[in-house]
């Protein structure tokens, strides 16, 4: 998937997207997108090219997000909402297993299937294609593959659509997973806005290839070409928010007692807001429960949040007791450790836990308080 | 138990064992057995299960049975929560959930031809057990071989028979000591870090495998590098919350450590740093 080369690009007309989602119906897919509900962006099934969210954009802020009306009909004018690919790829909660008692003090042991289902993600960003990528290393990549991670990743199809409308809390650019995105999709989708209302379209795999021959296409103008440039441009600059990363693995793992934390611990909830929306947080926990009668017992497995304080429970008490060191971990997993354990950066700068945070702790003031702070010198 | 027509099992699927003994150590520690001969569990020393309790839970405990024999399954358990309280409670005859091995065991070759010393505080005991049995059964590979033990009060040591017989066979070198001794105790008193500095061996050439509490295992590391002994020939093994076993739960991370996968035994250089901050 990765590396392909992007084929020419081809224009379609808006309608065509219909006629895509039609198609992929049809090939069995579920098609899950943007949609407006519950006065946010979120993912849900699409039927029809209507579901998607026509005219709407986002407005946010650390701490603050609100749907607002368009002056035009993009379909795709809104940053990222709070859902992520993650809940359909690796679910909220997931069976493991189920033990069977044979009466006589023994049981045994049937192990859930997981069925693998047909996704086609439309409307992915690059933040989230990157997300997806790290998400693979984790389950995909190490000693043990996840079956439940495999079982959803498997038959899945990712249709890009590049960012225009960046949102206040977002910082893909400087993460170098956004606006524009070279990899990771199988179709790559820009919409534009000048003139008459388009997408130019590129395959970077066969499949996506394939899902574009279905449609009607033109042959791009120069002009279409240079307005895509245009469009990841002014989004590029429209970045809401900067995360310097040099150095920052360093810088990160070199101030754990730095008084910043204390002062963050101060603000935070631990309301673990942050890691749900996340689209790269792995962490699970799992819950053992009975039927009534006990002839049967389960194992969940469930998102977990190391804000919580049992997360670290060992013996008798939790290692990370305060806030201050929660939010370390989170932080310092996120931009420092993850390095170390998967040779990417944990987080793809999709500005999610700053939108969410009911007090607004943005990751990347903070990673800039403990710059600053940490070498005068700095501007 | 129906193992025959299980389905293919995945790394967070256990098997069921049934309970052939349990031996209760201390007040709150027991070690529990299990014969798997249709399927024994091959594993070395240092490494951990995942052991289950129906409808209960899971926890991650050491394995502490000698492995030259993988027909006969020990692990020792501390009652300190929901899960490790219900494993305290079997009788024989129970059947658990157990999948594993996992994790890096003690370096045992990097031992061969030294020195081979082994501080184990309280159920630390539990880990190295297995390390020892090995030592005992190649011990030509090794020069001396020196074991230092200690234990809040006598009540609170596991395998006193073991220590008895390993001092009686005198392979190997036993030092036993209590923090606070009781009537009828006639051993030493003191913590067991004190012993380090005494006992007999080369410094220079020693390979030293340290299993206690986290404090303990500070203090004992700081007396072996004072002695002379290499950083990078102490190791220590280190816990933590563990949900998987396998690297995926994130729940055992220490800074950049995954403590299932890529412990729970370190060398200190490895985790020396991270040890000295408050609640990583
Ligand atoms: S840490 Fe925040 S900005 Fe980074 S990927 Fe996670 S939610 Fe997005
Ligand atoms: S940083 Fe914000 S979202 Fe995250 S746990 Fe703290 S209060 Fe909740
Ligand atoms: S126990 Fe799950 S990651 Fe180590």
């Amino acid at each position: 998937m990765d590396g392909a080369q992007l084929a020419d690009p081809v224009v379609i007309a808006v309608d065509e997207l219909g006629t895509l989602i039609g198609t992929l119906r049809g090939d069995g897919y579920r098609v899950i997108g943007p949609t407006v509900r519950d006065g946010s962006i979120l993912h849900g099934e699409l039927h029809e090219l209507s579901d998607l969210p026509r005219g709407w954009t986002d407005e946010q802020a650390p701490g603050t997000y609100r749907l607002q009306r368009r002056d035009d009909e993009a379909l795709f004018g809104y940053a990222v909402g709070p859902s992520s690919p993650k809940r359909e790829l690796f679910p909220p909660r997931q069976r493991l297993w189920t033990a069977t008692s044979d009466g006589d003090a023994s049981f045994h042991v049937t192990q859930e299937r997981h069925e693998s289902a047909r996704i086609a993600f439309l409307g992915v960003r690059g933040c989230e294609l990157a997300a997806i990528a790290v998400q693979d290393r984790v389950f995909l990549q190490g000693a043990y593959q996840d079956e439940v991670y495999v079982a959803h990743r498997s038959d899945v199809l990712l249709i890009a659509v590049e960012c225009g409308s960046p949102a206040g809390t977002c910082f893909c650019a400087s993460m170098g997973t956004g606006p524009g995105v070279t990899e990771g999709a199988d179709l790559v989708l820009t919409e534009l806005l000048d003139g008459e209302h388009r997408f130019l379209a590129r395959a970077v795999t066969e499949a996506g290839a394939e899902l574009l021959a279905a449609l009607e296409r033109g042959e791009p103008t120069h002009h279409d070409i240079t307005a895509r440039e245009q469009v990841i441009a002014t989004a590029t600059a429209g970045m809401g928010r900067e995360l310097d990363t040099d150095g920052l693995h360093d810088l990160l793992l070199g101030n754990l007692e730095h008084p910043r934390w204390d002062d963050i611990a101060d603000r935070c909830l631990a309301c673990t807001n942050c890691t749900l929306v996340c689209p790269t947080c792995f962490c699970t926990t799992v819950e053992d429960t009975t039927d009534l009668t006990g002839a049967n017992a389960f194992r969940d497995r469930r998102w977990d949040s190391c804000f919580g304080l049992e997360f670290s429970h060992a013996g008798p008490a939790s290692v990370r007791s305060s806030t201050k060191a929660r939010y370390r971990q989170w932080m310092t997993h996120k931009l420092a450790t993850w390095i170390d354990q998967f040779g990417t950066s944990g987080c793809v700068g999709c500005g999610r836990c700053i939108t969410w945070c009911p007090v607004g702790i943005d990751i990347t003031v903070e990673a800039d308080a403990i710059r600053r702070a940490s070498d005068p010198g700095a501007t | 138990m129906s193992l025959a027509d299980a389905p293919p099992r995945g790394p967070l699927t256990g098997r069921p064992y049934q309970v052939s003994t349990v031996r209760h150590q201390t007040h709150d520690i027991v070690t529990i057995d299990v014969r798997p001969e249709q399927e024994p569990i091959a594993f070395q020393p240092g490494q951990f299960d995942m052991v289950y309790v129906y409808g209960v839970g899971e926890a991650a405990i050491s394995i502490s049975s000698d492995p030259a024999t993988p027909g006969l399954l020990s692990h020792t358990i501390r009652a300190v929560g929901w899960v490790t309280k219900a494993l305290n409670d079997l009788q024989p005859g129970a059947t658990i959930g157990i999948r594993g091995p996992y994790g890096r065991p003690w370096p045992l070759d990097e031992a061969a031809g030294r020195d081979l010393v082994i501080v184990a505080g309280g159920i630390g005991m539990a880990p190295v057990r297995p390390a020892i049995a090995y030592a005992l059964r190649e011990r030509e590979r090794f020069g001396r071989v020196v074991l230092l033990v200690g234990a809040r009060s006598p009540r609170d040591l596991v395998f006193r028979d073991d220590l008895e017989r390993w001092d009686a066979d005198r392979s190997i070198d036993v030092h036993t000591t209590v923090d606070s001794a009781v009537r009828g105790w006639s051993g030493r008193v003191g913590v067991v870090t004190k012993l380090i500095p005494r006992v007999p061996f080369d410094p220079e050439n020693a390979v030293v495998l340290v299993c206690g509490p986290e404090v303990m295992m500070r203090f004992s590391a700081q007396s072996l590098l004072a002695r002379g002994v290499p950083a990078e020939r102490i190791f220590v093994t280190l816990e933590r919350n563990m949900k998987c076993g396998v690297g995926t739960c994130g729940h055992c991370q220490l800074g950049p450590l995954f403590l299932c996968r890529d412990g729970p035994v370190f060398a200190w250089p490895e985790v020396a740093d991270l040890m000295e901050i408050r609640e990583l």
